[in-house]
């Protein structure tokens, strides 16, 4: 089913925005991980704006296997 | 320890104890915020009222100390909120600080142009009196404080009251019972209804202290302040020069032991310095509970205000939505006792006001689990928010440290008329609350009476008996709050909602309007 969120690839270099999350919590302990997790949730969210996508991307992500 | 002295109201023997007395049309019990404030309102439309207090003087403590804009307005109608104002410390502005760092300033009422400020901080003790005293004034008032409520027998067409007294035991009918006897509600209690809702097991402590110097008159809430790193600070200033100092002690804090002078001042020093001197004036170590009577009206008997709805403090929501309880009440009270509407226009009083209980509790609610959240992801979330906030202006807008107190819309009441017009872009819309304005050489909310009015803008229109017309001009601040045009027209209810509006006045939708309003 296609909703307000996009299923499909909108990254020009996926890679290295992949890696570039992943490296970025390098040296972290757990816990500072999840805070760091949290502001950058904070600030895509405000950043999408459009809550019809960021209540189905919390859907999503609760929903995927 | 108090600075402010206790008058004790004078007991007077009930003749009702010697010899039957007369039915009355309507018993208040409680004469706290909202007994009181509901017993004026009735009064000012010629129904008689007994007021029962078990108590004989106002509240211990300064409790519910931010009297809100739409309070403020409520009691103007009485004659004592300019005395409330100048008493009290008026706000408007508040500020919220990250350790020792401001993060975030709000102003509650950024547009200047209101009879009333946002906020003024009044210690409930006061409140109290001036009410009681306008009470005291008012001939179809009747007050009996030492007066204690023990059994209530509740029938199709009126209450049985049994008082108990220092003189021993009375009984009393009458049409009406409103309980406004707190959050304990003992006729609450006797007619065994139950309260259901949610506790909350952090523990604060509220120390009110007398201070000279320079105090800061706006509120202030610290996360994590050098002074009590481990949690929140929220500051008010009141009157008399006392400041409410509410420390977050999380769950673990042992009442008894917060509660010794010297654990308190060692606080206090911390968050003073060495050099300041103070006294202590009421301290509290509390915990509180959000909770919700699932109807206000039981027959014949009707709730109000703590004993029918209670919220964290967080907001100021607990007096001022008592306030608007008796608000609400007393006009479709006083119409149904005058025969001027069916009794079921109570029922819109329960489903308004459990609609407006209901926000004040989700609101709240969402501000405590912002400044005590109860799960780690929820404070990481919460920690997330505040270390952004510096740098990033969405952030600060995420802070919950109270989203305060303003008057409930209700859209979709039984009672309000929706908009036929489509070109509205603005303007309180019906189930909102009228806003006041400037108005000739006084203002909006002064030029209302106790009835329904008939706003109408640019043109005088023909007066009808009821509802009782007010023309505004056109043009100003007035018509831009109303999204006003010459011919504009609102129906006002008696407790300043906005029942219908039209850009064009029609005598005949006026009418159904108003029938609809009052409950036909």
């Amino acid at each position: 089913m296609e909703g307000a969120l996009r299923r499909t690839l909108n990254l020009s270099q996926p890679d290295d925005i992949y890696n570039a999350i992943v490296d970025a919590h390098k040296g972290l302990s757990d816990e500072e991980g999840r805070v760091f997790d949290a502001r950058l949730i904070l600030l895509l969210v405000n950043h999408i704006g459009d809550e019809a996508v960021i209540r189905e991307a919390l859907t999503a992500a609760a929903a995927a296997p | 320890m108090s600075s402010y002295e206790y008058r004790p109201y004078p007991y007077i023997r009930p003749a009702e104890l010697d010899r039957p007395g007369k039915r009355r049309p309507v018993v208040i019990v409680g004469a706290g915020i909202a007994g009181p404030t509901l017993a004026l309102s009735l009064a000012t439309r010629a129904v008689p009222v007994l007021l029962l207090d078990e108590d004989d003087t106002v509240s211990l403590g300064s409790r519910s100390i931010c009297q809100a804009k739409h309070s403020l307005e409520v009691w103007d109608r009485f004659g004592i909120a300019r005395r409330m104002v100048d008493k009290g410390i008026t706000w408007d502005e508040g500020e919220v600080y990250l350790r020792d760092q401001p993060i975030f300033r709000f102003n509650l009422q950024p547009e200047p142009g209101h009879k009333f400020p946002a906020f003024v901080n009044l210690q409930q003790y006061y409140v109290e009196e001036y009410l009681y005293e306008r009470c005291a004034a008012e001939p179809l008032i009747e007050m009996r404080p030492l007066n204690k409520v023990v059994g209530v027998a509740s029938r199709d067409d009126g209450v049985t009251v049994t008082v108990e007294t220092p003189d021993g035991r009375y009984g009393l009918d009458a049409d009406w019972l409103v309980a406004c006897d707190g959050v304990r509600s003992p006729v609450r209690h006797l007619l065994g209804l139950p309260y259901p809702g949610e506790v909350f097991h952090d523990r604060f402590l509220i120390a009110d202290i007398r201070l000279k110097g320079d105090l800061p008159k706006e509120r202030r809430f610290w996360f994590y302040p050098p002074f009590h790193p481990t949690n929140s600070v929220l500051l008010h200033r009141q009157a008399d020069d006392i400041l409410r100092v509410d420390f977050q002690l999380g769950r673990d804090a042992d009442p008894d032991e917060e509660k010794k002078p010297e654990k308190i001042d060692r606080r206090l020093r911390q968050m003073f310095g060495p050099e300041a001197r103070w006294e202590h004036e009421w301290s509290s170590v509390y915990t509180f509970t959000c909770r919700m009577m699932q109807r206000f009206v039981h027959g014949r008997v009707v709730f109000a205000g703590d004993a029918a709805h209670v919220v964290s403090p967080f907001g100021a929501r607990g007096g001022n939505a008592a306030v608007a309880d008796a608000d609400n009440l007393a006009w479709k009270l006083a119409r149904v006792i005058a025969a001027k509407s069916p009794a079921g226009l109570l029922d819109s009083y329960c489903s308004e006001r459990r609609a407006a209980a209901h926000e004040n509790i989700r609101q709240s609610t969402r501000s405590t689990d912002f400044i005590t959240p109860k799960f780690e992801a929820s404070r990481r979330f919460r920690d997330a928010t505040l270390s952004l906030a510096r740098d990033f202006p969405f952030a600060r807008a995420l802070i919950n440290s109270g989203r305060l107190s303003v008057p409930t819309a209700h859209p979709g009441s039984p009672l309000d008329t929706p908009d036929s017009d489509d070109d509205w872009s603005g303007g309180p819309a019906p189930g909102r609350a009228m806003v006041d304005a400037p108005a000739g050489d006084g203002w909006l909310v002064d030029g209302l009476g106790t009835d329904f009015t008939l706003l109408s803008f640019g043109e005088t229109v023909k007066a009808p008996p009821e509802p009782t017309p007010l023309a505004v001009d056109c043009r100003g601040l007035v018509a831009r709050r109303y999204d006003a045009r010459p011919g504009t027209t609102y129906l006002i209810r008696p407790d300043r909602y906005v029942a219908a509006r039209w850009r064009r006045y029609d005598g005949a939708a006026v009418q159904a309007a108003l029938a609809r309003a009052t409950g036909h």
